[in-house]
């Protein structure tokens, strides 16, 4: 008994320590180092034109890329699992899969050899006067790009294990297909979407590689959250960078908060734990 | 006829022919059980009704009317599901209300309907509850309610208990039958269990590899079954040669009297009223019979013993004939 509780608590020393040293510390430092000169400093940093640019910029990005991915996750789910096509499923997935396994500096090089000056769009592009490189369209396209996968990849599993039978007992009960899709499959897998618009706006928020190689990083102008915090960093403006990470997490928090809108209505419904997609409980 | 079917065969993408070029009448009011082993084609078949599978070829017509190309939505069919198919994120009264919702029925006639119909499925007091929060008895009362809200020509049920235990499936099913039995709706219930099939349905449809081996009231099957896939499917039977002989068809005696063969009891199984016994023919053949606890007592059966054995009815088929039934 006394050693199958010291390895218990060696265990947890061990996790709890892991954490401290990876994630707790180094996320509290930014707080203090934020807050080590006092409030002023911190205001000025949050009132500067370049900051307040590169704020806008990344919440337009988000504001995009999230509701096209969302929207695009749920009906490439739909009907990957509803109405797979007979071949080439493997290719739809692995497309899917592909901004996950590429690095987003590749993304970003990528974007400027189709929509770049001397891209194949380009030169269109820019006789009809469009600036997409160097500019937000740009920013939004690599956004949109490296987070296409989240949504589609959470919503896949659980419309699997939702099966049809709900969707069928409202086609005889007389729902048509839309009533069918906002009724009963949305409420049934909107834990999945829930959990992937999360892990999409997270990612659009912290979004650098891609967007760095595209946006041409005009401070003020081109410049998004992450691509201010390394700026400032490079010139010294520690505060600068350190009050812009604490925005970055702050709004991390924000996006897991405001999963809570999505909780199920009453705790009652949750009874039924063992039917909900494996690894998902923990966000209840 | 409430419904029926003509010349059905449904196909699927990997070339299974699930249901082979089936005919079928369904009469109105009637509770009409398919029954066969799971690949039969008996859910296929409820699906092709239902609408919600296609047919390859043939026709469905229900109350006369032509609805082949008719989506499941228009069909006015009530569907139960195996596993319930309760919409998880809506209470027992939005579950049931969900037909009437979508119809737009106004609200008070909805709260009525839905208050009335929970009464019929005694769920009275479980209206606010969440699917997860019933036992899975009550989640098919539920579904039942659900199903009939919307009044339907016809229901139909696949596996409506099959995910239920023994004890639970017994009891809904004496209830369904007094259900059908209150509001007449033309009922088809599909099963892979004899007894439940026999139990509940007027008629029994017997299917097996996508086609319908004899459609008739449970007691026509048992006792004049057209052959001998049906024989073996609605009962237990033992097999000697041609003759196929049920185990209530097998006389035990201590005596041999000239027709009879010498056998050794192996097991005796006690199942309440009626008691197996399971036996050894001097050829080493296995057969069994049903007897009554008063019949062991009489006989004074122990495991061991020699007996002789008389099938006092045996059934012979001639190829896919009818069956000649011997005395």
């Amino acid at each position: 008994m006394r050693s199958a509780s010291g390895s218990r608590y060696t265990l947890r020393t061990m996790a709890l320590g892991y954490l401290a040293l990876l994630l707790v510390l180094p996320c509290s430092m930014i707080v203090y180092y934020t807050f080590k000169d006092g409030l002023g400093p911190v205001w000025e940093a949050l009132t500067d034109p370049a900051f307040v640019s590169a704020l806008r910029l990344t919440l337009i990005a988000v504001g995009i890329a999230v509701p096209a991915n969302t929207i695009f996750g749920v009906m490439c789910a739909m009907a990957l699992v509803r109405r797979p096509p007979k071949h080439g499923t493997w290719l739809i997935n692995s497309m899917i899969g592909l901004p996950l396994a590429l690095s987003p500096v590749v993304v970003g090089l990528a974007l400027i050899l189709v929509y770049g000056q001397n891209g194949w769009f380009g030169g269109w592009l820019t006789e009809n006067g469009i600036e997409i490189i160097f500019s937000t369209p740009g920013i939004v396209l690599a956004t949109i790009f490296v987070t296409l996968p989240f949504v589609v990849r959470e919503v896949i599993p659980v419309l699997r294990e939702v099966g049809t039978d709900q969707d069928e007992a409202a086609w005889t009960l007389g729902a048509s297909r839309a009533q069918t899709f906002w009724r009963i499959t949305l409420p049934a897998i909107r834990w999945g979407v829930a959990y992937g618009v999360v892990l999409t706006t997270a990612r659009a928020l912290g979004e650098y590689g891609a967007v760095a190689v595209v946006s041409g990083r005009l401070a003020g102008k081109t410049e998004t959250l992450t691509l201010h915090v390394d700026e400032a960093y490079l010139r010294l403006d520690e505060v600068a960078a350190y009050t812009t990470s604490l925005v970055l997490a702050l709004l991390a928090v924000l996006t897991l908060v405001a999963m809570n809108v999505f909780k199920p209505r009453t705790h009652k419904e949750v009874a039924d734990v063992d039917r909900s997609p494996p690894g998902h409980e923990a966000l209840r | 006829m409430s419904i029926a079917v003509r010349q059905v065969t449904k196909r699927f993408a990997n070339g299974f022919v699930a249901v082979d070029n089936v005919s079928l009448a369904i009469a109105s009011g009637s509770l009409t059980a398919l029954l066969g082993p799971s690949g039969s084609g008996k859910s296929t078949l409820l699906r092709v009704i239902a609408g919600l599978e296609t047919p390859d070829e043939g026709d469905v017509s229900i109350l006369g009317e032509d609805v082949t190309g008719v989506p499941p939505q228009k069909r006015g069919v009530g569907f139960v599901f195996q596993h319930y198919a309760a919409f998880k994120h809506l209470t027992v009264r939005d579950n049931i209300a969900f037909g009437l919702v979508i119809r737009k029925r106004p609200k008070a006639e909805v709260r009525a309907r839905v208050d009335e119909l929970l009464g019929l499925v005694q769920l009275d007091g479980f209206a606010d509850r969440y699917p997860a929060q019933l036992s899975g008895g009550q989640r098919q009362r539920m579904a039942l309610a659900r199903a009939l809200a919307v009044e339907p020509k016809v229901l139909l049920l696949d596996e409506p208990f099959g995910a239920l235990d023994a004890r639970v499936r017994k009891e809904l099913r004496a209830w369904l039958r007094r259900l059908h039995d209150q509001v007449h709706v033309t009922t088809v219930l599909v099963t892979h269990d004899q007894e439940e099939a026999m139990d509940v349905a007027d008629r029994v449809t017997v299917m097996n590899d996508g086609r319908i081996e004899q459609s008739g009231k449970p007691r026509d099957l048992y006792e004049h079954p057209a052959n001998e896939f049906v024989m073996s499917f609605v009962g237990p039977v033992n097999r000697l040669g041609e003759a196929w002989i049920r185990p209530h068809d097998l006389e035990l005696r201590l005596e041999p009297n000239g027709t009879t063969s010498e056998a050794m009891v192996e097991r005796i199984v006690h199942l309440g009223f009626e008691v197996r016994v399971e036996l050894v023919l001097d050829d080493g053949r296995l057969v069994s019979a049903q007897v009554t606890r008063s019949e062991v007592e009489e006989l004074e059966l122990l495991e061991g013993q020699i007996l002789y054995v008389r099938p006092s009815r045996t059934t012979v088929f001639s190829g896919t004939a009818m069956p000649q039934g011997r005395p």
